[in-house]
């Protein structure tokens, strides 16, 4: 299988799970523990979060471990509430803020979702806009899992901080592909996920600045300083701060990645016919490639590439369990009918110029063939690339 | 999620394609929804003696629309009128339940090609031998 669908996730490591196989066996201790096994356990996972903050230009004080973005995104958006609170974040967040906002609001605060322009990108103006004496917090993707627009998030934080709101991030496709810093980026909080980045599943953190009073999502025995009560996911977190080395001593491997995404956008652009990009060219993740293929539907796409062996992903609305299509695609200006037919293909560190060179030799044949079978492609069956 | 049957109909569906004149022709579902559905039929003696499809669509809209003109082939008009989206569904051995709509869309375009072949018997009534 050729694996293009490394934003839903990634294969983990063999050298993450040989450090994490002892937190199962040998040292398996309950890092709360007062004898030595426990402090075994404390000591690895405070060394882990030293790893994780320096990662991200934090202090180690502000890591929380978590059980992955969904639970960091849950925990920065309720942490704030007051009374009829005001949170603004953008229409092309990933659902575990999208769903959470709108829990919220039924919860009887208001939120505010701020458009995005035909690339995918908020305008810091629009976010200063909407701030209003109820704001408590701003909330936007650091980059998009569709479509790897990259936000500015450093303007945004500035706007944030001279009107004194939280400013929160969710960093999940992010880091690993683009430089992360929490002091360039202005953010008050930050949400991580293990296994997008060759980590364990199940795991991930909130990085919250010094002086953020956030509220706890789980009461119990007061882990990780109140926040996030729970025995910690001792093998879970070690696993994630190996994967963590492992991708700063890989961060070249983005150049490499990135020049192999550009040589499958430019050949499909150039040599397919009724397709689009979709997001821009600039401000993208280095692995991100998104299309929409006129006349046929994504789902199908996705089924017929991996009868090929290539393994990728749709924001159809036959692939989602609600039967609409992506609501990113759709904030980007698409009509329904070409946010059906998308087609995202993510990049990742195994993948070689032969896997895409592969895909550009199959992905014709397959559009082709569901062309042929659709009503929408009236064209006759004469050629579908433009130079034969 | 789906059956081995589905992805057999999706990956080589029978009777994909278009019918010269044909009878009757259906055409259901929307595209901004994410699928549509065209059934073409050819009818003499009042039975179907042959039957093509094209769709827009997910693999069950695909499969499906292959799976029913497999049952409507060789039927008569009214024998063709009484399959049901259960039967399609039951003849791909199920649907995911999110997909069961995709055999209502492939029974009703059957029944709209019939509709329309008959609309067409009535104003050539004379014509029909």
């Amino acid at each position: 299988m050729i694996y293009l669908d490394h934003s839903a996730t990634t294969p983990m490591r063999r050298e993450v799970l040989d450090a994490m196989m002892p937190y199962f066996f040998e040292k398996f201790g309950n890092p709360s523990s007062l004898h030595a096994c426990g402090l075994e356990a404390r000591r690895a996972i405070e060394e882990a979060r030293e790893t994780v903050a320096r990662k991200i230009g934090a202090d180690a004080t502000g890591i929380i471990f978590t059980s992955g973005g969904t639970e960091s995104d849950n925990m920065a958006l309720r942490g704030l509430l007051k009374k009829r609170s005001h949170i603004i974040t953008s229409a092309i967040e990933h659902p575990a803020i999208l769903e959470t906002c709108k829990s919220i609001e039924k919860d009887g605060h208001e939120v505010t979702y701020v458009p995005v322009n035909r690339d995918g990108i908020v305008n810091p103006g629009d976010v200063e806009a909407a701030i209003k004496e109820n704001t408590v917090l701003i909330s936007i993707m650091h980059a998009n899992n569709e479509i790897g627009s990259i936000q500015p998030i450093s303007e945004i934080g500035k706007i944030a901080k001279a009107h004194s709101v939280s400013l929160h991030t969710d960093a999940v496709q992010s880091v690993g592909k683009i430089p992360v810093d929490v002091d360039t980026l202005n953010v008050d909080m930050l949400s991580m996920s293990s296994h997008k980045i060759y980590g364990p599943k199940g795991v991930g953190c909130l990085y919250v600045r010094k002086g953020t009073k956030l509220r706890p999502l789980l009461f119990g025995g007061g882990h990780e300083k109140g926040l996030r009560s729970g025995t910690e996911n001792v093998s879970g977190i070690i696993g994630f701060a190996e994967a963590i080395k492992l991708i700063i001593e890989d961060f070249y491997e983005n150049e490499r990645i990135k020049k192999l995404r550009d040589k499958l956008i430019d050949t499909v652009l150039s040599t397919m016919e009724h397709v689009r990009l979709n997001g821009g060219r600039e401000r993208r993740l280095p692995n991100n490639a998104n299309f929409s293929f006129s006349f046929i539907e994504g789902e199908s796409l996705v089924l017929s590439l991996s009868a090929k062996g290539i393994a990728a992903s749709t924001g159809s609305a036959c692939s989602s369990k609600k039967l609409e299509p992506s609501h990113v695609l759709l904030a980007i200006g698409l009509d329904p009918v070409d946010a059906h037919g998308s087609l995202r293909l993510t990049l990742g560190r195994d993948n070689k110029e032969d896997d895409i060179n592969y895909v550009l030799e199959v992905l014709p044949d397959v559009v082709h063939r569901l062309r042929l079978m659709s009503p929408l492609y009236k064209c006759n069956d004469a050629g579908y690339g433009k130079p034969e | 999620m789906y059956s081995d049957k589905v992805m057999l109909h999706f990956m080589n569906p029978h009777n994909m394609g278009e019918i010269d004149n044909p009878s009757g022709v259906g055409t259901v579902g929307n595209p901004v929804c994410g699928d549509l559905m065209q059934i073409m039929i050819k009818v003499e003696n009042n039975v179907i003696v042959d039957i093509k499809f094209k769709t827009f669509g997910c693999g069950a809209a695909i499969a499906t629309s292959s799976m029913i003109t497999d049952l409507a082939r060789g039927k008569t008009i009214e024998e063709a009128l009484k399959i049901t989206r259960n039967d399609v569904a039951e003849s791909l051995e199920g649907l995911p339940p999110v997909k069961m709509h995709c055999s209502n869309l492939a029974a009703d375009a059957l029944h709209a090609a019939i509709e329309d072949y008959k609309a067409k018997m009535k104003g050539t009534t004379k014509e029909a031998t």
